[in-house]
């Protein structure tokens, strides 16, 4: 199945984008991530189906002009699922906004203690 | 027969509807749950006596004919992992009912335990059920959509953040995972998994191992396979322990299932064997070291449950009959070990009023009875006989040793000293937490949310949920001769393929 460049550069644009703001420390832009790659997925998903053709009706049009229907059924059930997974999100994101009084993401409290302890107990060696 | 296959999925999503119409009364969403879950055990016994006497049962859903429509397919595997799911779903269920996190609770008047509960056992059945790949995206979305409200429901301030990561880490994932159905269809032309195994083989050895190690990837991230195994750790703890329980026993396990199907199915060379023993090597490692430097019962406890999971790839990577064979057992022991130890830590934090290991003591004195239900499923975890985790992993071990490659000696060797240090993890908890001179339990740091702590008082319930599941790891070991000789069947059909194939497609499609 071959894609056209258009859309490779599109969905390579897509990804990168989307996986940059999904690196970064703001909830918000983490959100903005999640629905860009979630384009960028579906739209290959659509892609991947091979180029635009006839609406896929048994015996109006010849089977040779058809599009393939089955990535298309796949997209929009894909596409039905990340939208309900957005709001979900964003509604995380308020309660976090709500409960933290802003949208960073945090450190690992766990972690940081492990670590001191670790610190502290070279220390006493070395002392 | 065949109309078995579907109820696991449709019965729980129904009762979850149901559940939420009758939601203001917790008594009957309450036994509607039970009634659910114990019908599914029923009929994934049925349909693991069926899978193991005649050959899978498949139903093509609305009578497309295969690779076209919707394949839902019950073999030996699934069919097992299925059955073992729901009981220890069950069992966790009556322990989150004795623990009360499911009713209004005292500050709240959410009713959505109930019914995410059935969506999440929708979700695992489709997972096991499914014979097609964008099916399988579907089951681990409803799973774990399911288990984003699970875990973030009535957040504070202290658990947001952690649920946090755990969504946007599983978000990410899945779209790794649609991509990868995008990249599989455009190559193939189709996502059936019996469809996919003969055209999977027929393309350039570049795209296959492409494939094969985003596959590698999407399901790293969600069993939590090391370097992917960061969210785990720091998500797990902070969820009610029932919560935290079901995850453990079953989230990770969904995803390690996917990957023996798809590793076997479509894959299943010397190359990628050789890449999973060397990731198995080190997650076993790196789990195993990490939970030695918590103080945190929960945290170290999720550690282990990564370091285990190094087991599992362990296994899968020798691709080997016997191999195979050994993950299953495996995979069966450590749901219900899993489960259980979360359970227990639920039991220890409700006593103790925390989960820090530093301010735990004494229990083995005060309370007797959590001290040996602790005690007998980390026994178990380690593998001291004549527990089930001796059993799988002797299995394991012989897998190792006849596949005589280095990595392989490697890989086993590595197996053998996570043992000693899990052990080693489990007994520093012994002798801190359980040994020495009794403590004042920590009062319940919020008293208004959902979670009881700082109690002498334990509910029968609990005590009896948790005590099921621990007994169930010595019901496992009991079993092991027929189980094992399930799962070395189970491991043939992986194998071979054969089976599968003609089970799904019919036998000329299957053959030409």
């Amino acid at each position: 199945m071959s894609i056209d460049l258009v859309t490779i550069v599109l969905l390579g644009l897509l990804y990168a984008a989307g996986f940059y703001l999904l690196m970064q420390r703001s909830l918000m832009q983490i959100v903005l991530g999640f629905v860009i790659v979630g384009h960028a997925a579906n739209l290959f998903l659509q892609a991947a189906g091979g180029p635009p053709g006839e609406p896929p009706f048994l015996g109006v049009v010849p089977e040779s002009a058809m599009a393939d229907p089955l990535p298309q059924a796949l997209a929009l059930t894909a596409v039905v699922i990340t939208f309900g997974l957005t709001t979900f999100l964003l509604a995380l994101v308020y309660r976090a906004w709500v409960l933290l009084g802003h949208d960073e993401v945090q450190d690992d409290l766990e972690d940081r203690r492990v670590r001191r302890a670790e610190i502290a107990a070279e220390r006493e060696e070395s002392g | 027969m065949n109309a078995l296959v579907p109820l696991p999925v449709l019965l729980p999503l129904l009762a979850a509807a149901l559940s939420l119409v009758v939601g203001h009364v917790p008594a009957v969403q309450r036994l509607l749950n039970v009634l659910v879950l114990s019908g599914i055990v029923v009929v994934a016994a049925m349909l693991l006596v069926r899978a193991d006497s005649s050959g899978p049962v498949v139903l093509q859903l609305g009578g497309y004919a295969p690779p076209f429509g919707i394949t839902l397919i019950a073999d030996r595997l699934s069919a097992l992992l299925l059955l073992v799911s729901i009981v220890v779903m069950l069992a966790v269920l009556v322990f989150a009912i004795g623990q009360r996190i499911t009713d209004r609770g005292r500050a709240s008047t959410s009713t959505a335990f109930h019914p995410m509960y059935l969506v999440l056992c929708a979700g695992v059945s489709l997972a096991y059920l499914t014979g097609d790949l964008f099916n399988l995206f579907v089951g681990f979305e409803v799973m774990l959509s399911a288990s984003y409200v699970l875990i973030a429901r009535r957040s504070n301030a202290q658990r947001v953040r952690p649920s946090m990561t755990y969504v946007i880490v599983s978000l990410t994932s899945s779209l790794l995972f649609l991509t990868m159905v995008a990249v599989v269809y455009a190559a193939t032309g189709t996502v059936n998994l019996a469809d996919l195994t003969e055209k999977v083989g027929a393309l350039p050895p570049g795209l296959r191992g492409g494939l094969a190690l985003l596959m590698a990837v999407v399901f790293g991230i969600k069993s939590a396979v090391v370097p992917l195994h960061f969210w785990l750790p720091d998500s797990y703890p902070t969820a009610p322990a029932p919560v935290t329980a079901v995850f453990a026993a079953l989230l990770t396990k969904v995803a390690v299932y996917a990957l023996i199907r798809t590793q076997t199915l479509l894959f299943g060379d010397a190359t990628s064997g050789a890449f999973l023993l060397a990731v198995a090597l080190l997650t076993m490692l790196v789990g195993a070291l990490g939970a030695i430097a918590q103080n945190d019962l929960n945290r170290m406890l999720s550690f282990l449950l990564v370091s285990h999971i190094g087991y599992m790839v362990f296994g899968l990577g020798l691709f080997t009959e016997i191999g195979l064979s050994g993950v299953i057992l495996y995979v069966v022991h450590h749901i219900a070990v899993q489960g259980a130890l979360f359970l227990v830590s639920g039991l220890v934090i409700r006593h103790a009023g925390t989960p820090s290991l530093r301010h735990i003591s004494g229990l083995a004195r005060t309370n007797p009875v959590v001290a040996v239900l602790f005690a007998i499923p980390a026994l178990n975890l380690a593998g001291i006989p004549p527990l089930s985790g001796f059993v799988a992993k002797v299995v394991l071990l012989r897998a190792g040793a006849e596949a005589a490659s280095p990595l392989a000696y490697a890989a086993a060797a590595g197996a053998v000293l996570t043992s000693f240090l899990t052990l080693y993890a489990l007994s520093k908890v012994w002798v801190g937490s359980f040994w020495c001179e009794p403590r004042p339990a920590v009062p319940d740091v919020d008293p208004t949310d959902d979670v009881t702590v700082g109690t002498r008082a334990t509910s029968r319930p609990m005590l009896l949920s948790a005590g099921s599941l621990v007994a169930a790891g010595a019901v496992i070991a009991a079993l092991a001769g027929p189980l094992s000789a399930v799962s070395d069947r189970a491991a043939a059909d992986l194998l071979d393929r054969g089976p599968y194939r003609v089970a799904v497609l019919g036998a000329e499609r299957a053959g030409g």
